[in-house]
C-alpha cells in the first residue's frame, strides 16, 4: 500500500506529467479551435472556454477532487495482468502490456485511492484511458472487487471514474466476466447501505457502460461526454444512417433518464463534496 | 440439411445414401447391406470430424441453420405446457426475448431465451435474436415474478449480441444489461443458464449470471465474435479463424478455465442431427442441476453465485 502526499497546490499538474497533450505551450481545441497557453489551460482544468472537456487522467481527477492537505492512500498498486489466454493477436498480449506500463507508468488501466473530500471519506476507482484504451480485464475487476471489500470495512462511500472503451479483448472471457464480478460486488455494497456515484467521463462504453457504470446509487457526467453501449461507429454501421446531433453525448443520457446530473469539471469538487454530504448527514 | 464446408466428406455419403434408396424404390434389389454400410461410414467419418473440430468450426456448428432454438427446446423440455408471457410493462414487446412458465416432471418453472428467427421473415421478426433493452427488462421482470412465487428459472442462451440500435441506446441498452447483472445475483431461487447456440458477449451476459452456468458442446462464448475481433486487432475481417482460437471461446476453454460449470454433450455432429437427444440430454442437466441446487438455501445460493463470479480472473501482484 503505497502513501503519498500532495506536492503543489492546486490542479496544476506540470505539462511534463500529462500524456494527453502533445509537446509545446499551446492547447488548441479540438473544436472550437481556439488556442491558449497550456498553463492557462490548466488553471481552467483542461476545459475550454467553449465549453469542451479534454480527457484528463486519474491522478489529475484525484487532484482536482481531494483536500490536499490530507494524506490519500493508493489501494492495491501492484497488480498486474497475467495473460491467461496468452493472448496473440497482431502483437503479444504480454508485450503489449509491457510497452503501455513502460509508457504510462501504471499497472493496468484503473488505480484506486483513498482520500477525503472537505473533511469526508472517499474511495475513488479511477480509470486509466491512456492504458490500452482504459479496457476492462481481470485488473480492473479485482481492484474495483477489493476497493469494495475495502468501502464495506471502513464503511467509506464509493465513486468509480470510468473511462474506458469496455472490455478487454485479449482477455476475452475473462475480461466479459468482470461485469458480473463487478456488478456482483456491488451488491454486497448496496446491502452494506454504503453509497456508490458512478461518474461516466468521456468515453465510458461496452462492458464498462453495461455493468458498473450504470449501476451507480446516482450516475453523474462532464458536459460532452460519450455515454453508449455500443459506439456511435457500430451503431451507424448496423443502422446505415447518420446519427441525430448530439447522439450518446452525456446531455442526450441525462435527457434519457440515465444520468442524474452533468456537472462541469471546474464545480465538480463542490458539487461531490455536496453530494457526499446528503448521504453523510 | 445444410452442410457445412468442413462437413463436405458426410455430404458426399448422404448423397450416395439418397441414391441407393432411389434404386430401392424403383426396384426390387435389396439394398439394406449397402444402406446399412454407409451409414456407418457417415458415423465414423462424423466421429472423425468431430474429433478435429476448430474452435471456428465450433462457431460454424453453433450458428447452424437447422440447429434448434429457444423456444424448440423450450416445448420439448415442457412437453408443450409452455405459457409465454409477453413485455416489459414498459415499452413494448421484445421479440427477441421469450419467456414464461412451463412444466418440467411436474415442477413449474420460468424459462427465459433470446429466440432466433427460422426463416428470413422471422428473423427479422425476432430481430435475428438481438434483444433490445426491453428484452432485457421482460426478461428480469418474469424473473422476479419467478422469484416472487419460488419458482426455479432457466435461461437459454443464444445471440449474436445485444441489439446496438438507436432506440436501444435511447433506452438505455448498457442500463439494462448492467441492472439484469446486478438483480440476477441476488435472485432467491435456483438459475441455470444455458449457452444452446452463440453467446456474444453482454448480449448473452444479460440473462446469463445463473448458479450453473452450462454450454452446450458446439457453442461459444466470449466478449466479442470472432469476427468483431478480428476486424478490431487485426484490423481485417481475414483473421476470424485465429481469432476464435485466441478467444478460448469453445465450452471445453470455457470449462477448462472454470468460466462455466459444465458442458452438455450434444449427439453426433451436432444438436441439428438428432434434435430429440439434444432436448432430453439438457433436461437431463436441467433437472440434475435443479435438484442439486434444492438442497441449498435462498441466501446460500446468493453468496456461492457471489464467490464463483468474484474467484474469476486472473492476475499477478508483486
Amino acid at each position: 500500500m503505497g502513501w503519498f502526499n500532495r506536492f503543489r497546490k492546486g490542479i496544476t499538474t506540470e505539462t511534463k506529467d500529462k500524456k494527453e497533450i502533445k509537446e509545446g505551450l499551446w492547447f488548441k481545441c479540438p473544436k472550437c479551435k481556439n488556442v491558449v497557453s497550456i498553463q492557462e489551460h490548466n488553471e481552467n482544468y483542461n476545459v475550454c472556454e467553449c465549453g469542451y472537456h479534454e480527457k484528463i487522467s486519474a491522478k489529475m481527477y484525484m487532484d482536482i477532487i481531494f483536500d490536499e492537505e490530507e494524506k490519500i492512500i493508493e489501494l492495491n498498486p501492484k497488480l498486474r495482468s497475467a495473460d491467461p489466454l496468452k493472448f496473440v493477436d497482431t502483437k503479444k498480449y504480454s508485450d503489449r502490456l509491457k510497452a503501455t506500463q513502460e509508457k504510462t507508468g501504471l499497472n493496468d488501466a484503473i488505480s484506486t485511492f483513498h482520500g477525503k473530500v472537505d473533511k469526508q471519506d472517499l474511495v475513488v476507482a479511477a480509470m486509466n484511458f491512456e492504458f490500452i484504451g482504459g479496457s476492462m480485464g481481470a485488473v480492473v475487476g479485482e481492484k474495483i472487487s477489493r476497493a469494495i471489500d475495502y468501502c464495506i470495512d471502513k464503511k467509506v462511500p464509493l465513486m468509480i471514474i470510468s473511462k474506458s472503451g469496455g472490455a478487454r479483448m485479449m482477455e476475452a472471457a475473462y475480461s466479459l466476466m468482470q461485469m458480473t464480478k463487478t456488478s456482483a460486488k456491488l451488491t454486497q455494497l448496496a446491502d452494506a447501505k454504503i453509497p456508490y456515484i458512478s461518474f461516466l467521463t468521456d468515453p465510458t462504453t461496452g462492458g464498462v457502460t453495461a455493468s458498473y457504470a450504470m449501476l451507480g446509487d446516482i450516475n453523474i457526467s462532464e458536459p460532452g461526454a460519450l455515454i453508449a453501449f455500443a459506439g456511435p461507429r457500430v451503431v451507424k454501421e448496423t443502422i446505415g444512417k447518420d446519427l441525430p446531433e448530439g447522439f450518446q453525448t452525456s446531455e442526450f443520457v441525462l435527457e434519457h433518464g440515465f444520468l442524474d446530473y452533468i456537472v462541469p469539471r471546474k464545480e465538480l469538487h463542490d458539487k461531490l463534496s455536496l453530494t457526499l454530504k446528503m448521504f453523510n448527514n | 440439411m445444410v452442410l457445412l464446408d468442413f462437413e463436405e466428406p458426410v455430404g458426399k455419403l448422404l448423397n450416395q445414401l439418397e441414391k441407393i434408396k432411389e434404386v430401392e424404390k424403383d426396384s426390387e434389389v435389396d439394398v439394406s447391406k449397402t444402406v446399412e454400410d454407409i451409414e456407418k461410414k457417415i458415423e465414423e467419418k462424423r466421429k472423425e470430424i468431430s474429433k478435429s473440430l476448430t474452435p471456428w468450426q465450433r462457431v460454424q456448428l453453433s450458428r447452424h441453420p437447422d440447429r434448434p432454438y429457444t423456444l424448440e427446446y423450450i416445448k420439448a423440455i415442457t412437453k408443450d405446457t409452455f405459457i409465454e408471457l409477453h413485455g416489459d410493462r414498459t415499452v413494448k414487446d421484445d421479440k427477441a426475448m421469450v419467456g414464461g412458465f412451463g412444466d418440467i416432471d411436474g415442477q413449474t418453472v420460468m424459462l427465459i431465451g433470446q429466440q432466433k428467427g427460422i426463416n428470413t421473415k422471422m428473423r427479422q421478426y425476432r430481430n435475428f435474436g438481438m434483444a433490445n433493452p426491453e428484452g432485457y427488462r421482460k426478461a428480469l421482470r418474469l424473473m422476479k415474478l419467478a422469484e416472487k412465487f419460488d419458482k426455479p428459472i432457466i435461461t437459454l442462451i443464444d445471440t449474436p449480441g445485444a441489439f446496438p440500435g438507436i432506440e436501444a441506446e435511447e433506452r438505455g441498452q448498457g442500463e439494462a444489461i448492467a441492472r439484469n447483472l446486478f438483480e440476477m445475483v441476488k435472485l432467491k431461487v435456483p438459475v441455470i443458464c444455458i449457452i444452446i447456440g452463440e453467446g456474444a458477449s453482454g448480449g448473452a451476459l444479460g440473462i446469463g449470471v445463473g448458479d450453473k452456468v452450462l454450454m452446450m458442446e458446439n457453442t461459444w462464448y466470449s466478449v466479442i465474435s470472432p469476427e468483431s475481433c478480428s476486424s478490431i486487432l487485426w484490423r481485417s475481417w481475414e483473421h476470424k479463424e485465429e481469432a476464435a482460437a485466441a478467444l478460448k471461446l469453445t465450452s471445453s476453454d470455457m470449462k477448462k478455465n472454470k468460466l462455466i460449470d459444465g458442458v452438455i454433450k450434444e449427439p453426433l455432429g451436432g444438436a441439428h442431427i438428432d434434435k430429440e437427444k439434444a432436448f432430453a440430454s439438457v433436461k437431463t442437466h436441467i433437472k440434475k442441476y435443479l435438484k442439486e441446487l434444492s438442497g441449498f438455501s435462498g441466501q446460500e445460493r446468493i453468496d456461492n453465485r457471489i464467490t464463483k463470479f468474484s474467484e474469476m480472473g486472473e492476475f499477478v501482484e508483486d
